[in-house]
């Protein structure tokens, strides 16, 4: 299917692994937010999950250890922040922001010797039947475990947060920490294991940077994909499939423009270049027009249970 | 040992970093990206290690990586300034207005703005002549493509990176007159996601060649992905990527500038200069060309950098005609600097238009 010169099956094959990233980081956050606690750390957390999944993937050849490594890089680091801001009580702006800088300082530092290094990477998982279906096979059934992985991710928290008791535990604590202490809900305890969520797929989106996207280690990479993430939270209005809608337009317009500037297309590459983050606020915000979608009332406040 | 270490840098923490260490002169160097990008940035690094291992304990360096343009440039060349630092070179053309805003402020500082045109009593500016290497890396390209399509991906739309895609596609177009550019520009010189999206989107697009102006190893390993794609490296040897998809590459060699500079401070015979060379003197070198390249051609590219080399042959010598079909240069009639340096056109041939 070629259209304009653009093939569409390799479009949105593309841009599918252009916004995983992206989109692992921005769930994670989603619940994050969802609980109340507000972490700017997300950047930190994906360069330390693309460095420490670079490393142990490189180690053992087998690139799904990376992942989990990342996973538990980003967690970890993650706890650092929840120590800080739920026990000590510091302020949950400075704090990420502090996360950010620590986690691209520590991954420079540790990822050294792994410059120039090549990383195994992912194969193509075919799924059975439906890879086979014409056009819409390749383009969305054959990518490796990950893609796959942060479709099903978002399902579930989408599913978890509407529909079971400890979604509606994570959104009282989010929206309103007073009540839901009074009623008798752990509000550190969620919000920790919460924080650390957000630190284990930010991890893992970090990891996809380095082990599949790019592949390869250097310092730096993830090059602001953490804020694009946080970004798409409070644009998608805190909502699972909006934020999977958010990544995946802000992936395709940047492999779209990509595309069309390899054409030659006869716009100017100012506006093709700015597009992405353009058409991905307009869509949202517009969506976010109709209804009622407010921040989580506890957002960013500190929480003691003396108060 | 590692306590003595240790308690120097203690020292110098509090500030005594001056007694601990008594150096002639310091240099400082503030970079656009991380030293270990294996490009650009690297090879500055390597610049600036060079004179350290030079002049020993003479020369104290300092360095900032990964600096913003703007406010964070003027910020860091000041602070480096306040330092101490007798000498200061700024590595990328956007630190150009920062660079001549602090010169101002220092007076006593001198300053080395690498890629820029701008020129104080107390800044030099100093650029390596890549276009010369980017006519090898057109005349490999062009030999070389099978779908006559050559993907470039460019940085920003200055005239250093203009000049090199003009002088790629000529040298391309010589020798395959068939042979077309897609050009991509990521505004950024570091972005390794990024320049990977954009080689992936060449290559989905029909490109076999991927030229890259950008300073990350990214779009080698999306080349190597594509298995059937060959790749040049830039600013460093990329030699990682070695002998395939990597088949050659533009090495920039800094170090005996930034050598032959820190001496002129010491002896206190700095002068303001604007220093561009190419080839010939060493500043721009071309890495290894390896077997992937068949045998005539690689022939024909050595023969080609000799003549740079000697100054028998010019990169840009006409007849060549402007995009727009009006004529540049007449036949036999070589660029001038002047034009070369505020390039901001294409040349005939090359489609779509240069950003403003």
């Amino acid at each position: 299917m070629v259209i304009f010169g653009i093939d569409l099956v390799l479009l949105i094959s593309a841009l599918m692994i252009s916004a995983t990233p992206v989109l692992l980081a921005a769930i994670g956050e989603a619940v994050v937010e969802k609980s109340g606690v507000l972490n700017l750390g997300v950047e930190g957390m994906m360069i330390t999950g693309a460095v420490i999944g670079f490393i142990f993937a490189v180690n053992t050849q087998i690139p799904i250890y990376g992942f989990i490594c990342a996973a538990i890089a980003g967690a970890l680091l993650s706890v650092l922040f929840a120590v800080l801001t739920q026990y000590i009580m510091s302020n949950q702006v400075a704090t990420g922001l502090g996360l950010t800088m620590v986690g691209l300082g520590l991954s420079a530092l540790i990822g050294k010797p792994y410059e120039g290094i090549k990383s195994p990477t992912l194969s193509k998982i075919e799924i059975p039947i439906l890879s086979d279906i014409p056009i819409l096979g390749p383009m969305i059934f054959s990518h490796d475990a990950i893609v796959y992985f942060s479709v099903i991710l978002v399902a579930t928290v989408a599913f978890v947060i509407s529909k079971t008791r400890i979604g509606l535990v994570l959104r009282a604590v989010g929206e309103n920490q007073e009540a839901a202490h009074a009623l008798g809900y752990k509000v550190v305890r969620i919000r920790f294991l919460a924080i650390m969520f957000g630190g284990a797929t930010a991890g893992i989106g970090g990891a996809y940077i380095s082990l599949a996207r790019v592949p390869q280690w250097t310092e730096g990479m993830t090059a602001g994909a953490g804020w694009i993430a946080l970004a798409l939270v409070v644009f998608a209005s805190w909502k699972p499939w909006r934020v999977l809608l958010g990544a995946y337009l802000f992936g395709g317009i940047t492999v779209l423009q990509l595309n069309l500037q390899a054409i030659g297309v006869a716009i100017p590459v100012e506006i093709l270049s700015m597009s992405p983050y353009l058409v991905t606020i307009v869509v949202l915000v517009g969506i976010s027009l109709f209804g009622h979608h407010t921040a989580p009332g506890s957002l960013a406040r500190p929480f003691h249970a003396s108060q | 040992m590692k306590f003595k270490s240790v308690l120097s840098g203690v020292l110098l923490a509090f500030g005594f970093g001056t007694v601990a260490f008594a150096a002639d002169v310091k240099v400082g160097f503030v970079y656009v990206g991380p030293v270990g990008d294996y490009g650009w940035t690297y090879e500055h690094n390597e610049g600036r290690l060079a004179v350290e291992e030079h002049f020993g304990d003479r020369v104290e360096t300092i360095y900032q990586e990964s600096v913003a343009y703007g406010a964070d440039a003027e910020r860091v060349i000041n602070t480096m300034a306040m330092q101490g630092a007798d000498l200061i070179f700024t590595t990328s053309f956007g630190y150009m207005d920062p660079t001549i805003s602090a010169a101002k402020k220092f007076p006593n500082v001198k300053f080395e703005h690498a890629t820029g045109f701008k020129l104080a009593d107390n800044v030099s500016t100093y650029s390596g002549r890549f276009y010369e290497g980017r006519a090898i890396q057109g005349h490999i390209a062009g030999k070389m493509t099978k779908t006559n399509k050559i993907g470039y991906i460019g940085s920003y739309p200055i005239p250093e990176v203009v000049r090199g895609i003009n002088s790629a596609y000529l040298h391309a177009k010589k020798v395959n007159p068939d042979v077309e550019f897609n050009i991509i520009w990521i505004y950024t010189w570091f972005d390794p996601a990024k320049e990977a999206d954009a080689a992936k989107a060449l290559i989905d697009q029909g490109a076999d060649v991927i030229l890259q102006h950008t300073d990350s190893t990214a779009p080698q390993a999306a080349a190597q992905q594509a298995g059937n794609v060959i790749s040049f490296g830039q600013a460093s040897d990329m030699a990682d990527y070695k002998p395939f998809p990597r088949v050659s590459s533009i090495i920039d060699d800094w170090a005996p500038y930034y050598i032959a500079r820190t001496q002129a401070v010491l002896d206190g015979t700095w002068e303001s200069t604007s220093t561009w060379d190419g080839i010939g003197p060493g500043m721009v070198s071309i890495g290894e060309i390896t077997d992937a390249v068949p045998a005539d051609v690689k022939a024909e590219a050595l023969a080609m950098r000799d003549a740079i080399a000697n100054g028998t042959y010019h990169p840009f010598t006409g007849p060549i005609k402007k995009q727009d079909g009006s004529d540049w240069l007449a036949a036999g009639e070589t660029a001038d600097d002047g034009t070369l340096l505020g390039m901001k056109f294409y040349v005939e041939g090359i489609t779509g238009k240069v950003p403003e």
